[in-house]
């Protein structure tokens, strides 16, 4: 269970005065993640989507609340479990499910798929196959992003962790004074295997802070921890060019991919995580604030309306035809 | 005529790619404020300062992944990895990331970086630092490999390859770094031309880097025996110029590829291999010349015996060819 309180409280800068309303559309970006993976879900099993697909269903105030601190221009990079990452980012729903599909529409026409798209216009460098891929590809854009008065944000899973990647590009990321935000999406699994087993320490935050990198552990679930620790991460990033790390404590509601059914994982512990589900965290918390009822269903309607004119359309796109596709190798 | 020295080449084709355009920089382990354990980058960090050329720690995996990020996001990164044999700790960034971005992307952005790297054997490095990791990358599409034999091609190449945009690993033979040769004639020498170093009518050798020479001192001493060979250079062996070699082929219907490296999974059997499927008519021999299948020695007695050089290069055309070359 979480072991983070919620850091929205006393330090949290600038998210507590906001108008509820800023937080409707945060919610609304939670939403869309979470309708639009379900309809994935749906197309997978019906023989749609190939291959198999990374479900972030559980995770969403993380990639939403971290994307709502950055600029339109900053850049993320995301995980094969991307697809929270590329919706939170600003990717079209319709372009993403069209490249799920493996259509020419795709935001990748077709050539990338679920786990590896790109989408440049956006500020996604990419969603990265091979775990600890999206730090690497984050330090990079960092040292571009130092030039250019920009933030470059890496999310990744509590397995990365224990990859080389995350050593190498921390260290090199402090050494260097990078702009740059790690961001972990601590998910208490690595695949199929506990990650209390697999990793030493304890905290993963602890190893940002043995780099003298400013550290910290968020509840994962609660957007408006997630964004005031990331809005903190962001100005250190901006104005002074020093990086940090988050490590933000969620549970995936599905298992690691399409081909597991997660029958490892205790049922009271799902149960627990569950009935903390950052969408109705986020609900209540509107409702509490003043939010009507009426609003919210409202914005619940619309986003699914949404996702459905989307899928239908990306379902209508062409594939890419072979004959005509002009592969080059090579950047001219 | 002014002499250019190997290692200066590639420090003077860095200097003037980053005098050129503000988005290169150069970094890697000891490249700055040491100038390079090869002395190759020496001075470039006071001329150009901390911003653009730095040292960074011994982190190949977070070398290479912040070269690809910057490359994709409006830099044009060249980096050092001191040796080949260290290629495989960057191998997933430079495969998995660089190689792929442009395809996977739908050419949303191209990858224009560099990978430099000291390879080869002869200097008694022993197994860990004396491999050429080229053809570890030969089969991954998107990935150029440059390898030079001169100074004048070291200069032209390097500077074509940071103003390629596309990943380009850069490989220096050792053995090259104090050799000197005349000047470029030419600013740029392109990628994936291959050139013809020596005219001959009896036999074509192919080679790169530290084996173009070798192959021009066999000619050498088996023109005294009455063969005529023509040497051919690849400069690159990704993209691989076959078409040099097939012309050269049909015009002496032999060929011996020369590779510092074992032959399983080599470029000069693959060579072998294109030029015999186009061109099997014109052929009347054609074989390859390589170290055996081992890791590189250390002793000097074996470690000369381990390498194609020039000796061992005209003792196998003699015994290949025998008295029958005429």
């Amino acid at each position: 269970m979480p072991r983070a309180q919620s850091v929205s409280a006393p330090g949290a800068r600038g998210a507590e005065e906001e108008a509820p309303t800023a937080y409707l559309g945060r919610y609304g970006r939670m939403l869309l993640i979470r309708l639009f993976e379900a309809e994935m879900h749906k197309l997978f099993l019906q023989g749609h989507i190939h291959g198999t697909t990374h479900l972030s269903s559980g995770q969403e105030a993380v990639p939403v609340g971290v994307c709502s601190a950055l600029r339109e221009d900053d850049y993320v990079a995301g995980t094969y479990r991307g697809h929270g990452h590329a919706l939170a980012k600003g990717t079209d729903p319709e372009a993403l499910a069209a490249e799920m599909l493996g259509r020419a529409t795709g935001v990748c026409g077709g050539r990338a798929g679920s786990m590896n798209v790109i989408d440049l216009e956006h500020g996604l460098v990419g969603c990265f196959g091979i775990v600890g891929g999206s730090i690497a590809a984050t330090t990079g854009a960092a040292l571009s992003a130092a030039r250019q008065g920009r933030v470059a944000a890496a999310f990744f899973g509590d397995g990365a962790a224990n990859q080389g990647y995350f050593h190498e590009c921390l260290n090199f990321a402090q050494v260097l004074s990078l702009p740059a935000v790690f961001v972990c999406e601590n998910n208490f699994y690595g695949e199929f295997t506990p990650m209390a087993t697999v990793t030493a320490g304890g905290e993963i935050a602890e190893r940002g802070a043995s780099y003298g990198m400013p550290s910290r552990v968020v509840d994962g679930n609660d957007l408006w921890a997630v964004r005031a620790a990331a809005q903190e991460a962001v100005e250190r990033a901006r104005s002074g060019g020093r990086p940090t790390l988050l490590e933000c404590e969620t549970y995936r509601h599905y298992g690691h991919s399409k081909s597991d059914p997660a029958t490892y994982r205790p049922e009271e512990e799902v149960e627990r995580w569950l009935a903390r589900d950052p969408l109705t965290v986020a609900r209540g918390r509107l409702l509490d604030l003043g939010v009507g009822e009426g609003q919210l269903v409202a914005l619940e309607e619309e986003t699914q309306a949404g996702i459905d004119a989307a899928v239908a359309a990306a379902l209508a796109a062409p594939f890419p035809d072979p004959e005509q596709d002009r592969a080059r190798e090579f950047a001219p | 005529m002014s002499v250019l020295e190997f290692r200066t080449a590639i420090r003077d084709a860095i200097a003037e790619e980053l005098e050129r355009d503000p988005a290169v920089v150069f970094f890697g382990e000891d490249v700055a404020a040491a100038g390079g354990v090869f002395k190759a980058t020496p001075e470039l960090h006071e001329r150009f300062g901390g911003e653009r050329v730095f040292d960074t720690p011994i982190s190949e995996l977070a070398l290479a992944g912040a070269a690809f990020g910057a490359a994709v996001t409006g830099l044009r990164p060249v980096i050092e990895i001191m040796f080949g044999d260290f290629m495989g700790l960057p191998m997933d960034s430079l495969v998995n990331q660089a190689a792929k971005y442009w395809y996977i992307s739908s050419e949303q952005a191209s990858v224009p970086l560099v990978v430099r790297s000291a390879v080869g054997g002869g200097g008694r490095f022993g197994a860990m630092h004396s491999q050429t990791h080229g053809t570890w990358f030969q089969g991954v599409p998107g990935i150029k490999v440059a390898c030079p034999s001169s100074p004048a091609d070291a200069k032209g190449l390097l500077k074509a390859a940071i103003r390629d945009d596309n990943p380009v690993l850069f490989l220096e033979h050792k053995r090259l770094y104090s050799l000197k040769g005349p000047e470029p004639e030419r600013e740029l020498v392109p990628l994936g031309k291959a050139t013809v170093v020596r005219e001959g009518g009896d036999l074509t050798l192919v080679s790169v880097m530290k084996g173009v020479g070798d192959s021009l001192a066999a000619a050498d001493e088996l023109a005294a025996d009455g063969v005529e060979v023509e040497v051919v250079d690849l400069r690159t062996l990704r993209p691989l110029d076959a078409e040099t070699v097939l012309e050269s082929v049909a015009k002496t219907n032999r060929l011996l590829a020369v590779e510092e490296g074992p032959r399983t999974g080599g470029w000069a059997s693959g060579l072998l291999g294109a030029v015999a499927e186009e061109a099997l008519e014109d052929l009347d021999d054609l074989w390859t010349l390589t170290t055996p299948e081992t890791p590189i020695p250390y002793s000097p007695s074996l470690e000369d015996d381990h390498l194609p050089v020039a000796g061992a290069i005209a003792a196998s055309v003699r015994d290949r060819l025998g008295a029958g070359v005429r």
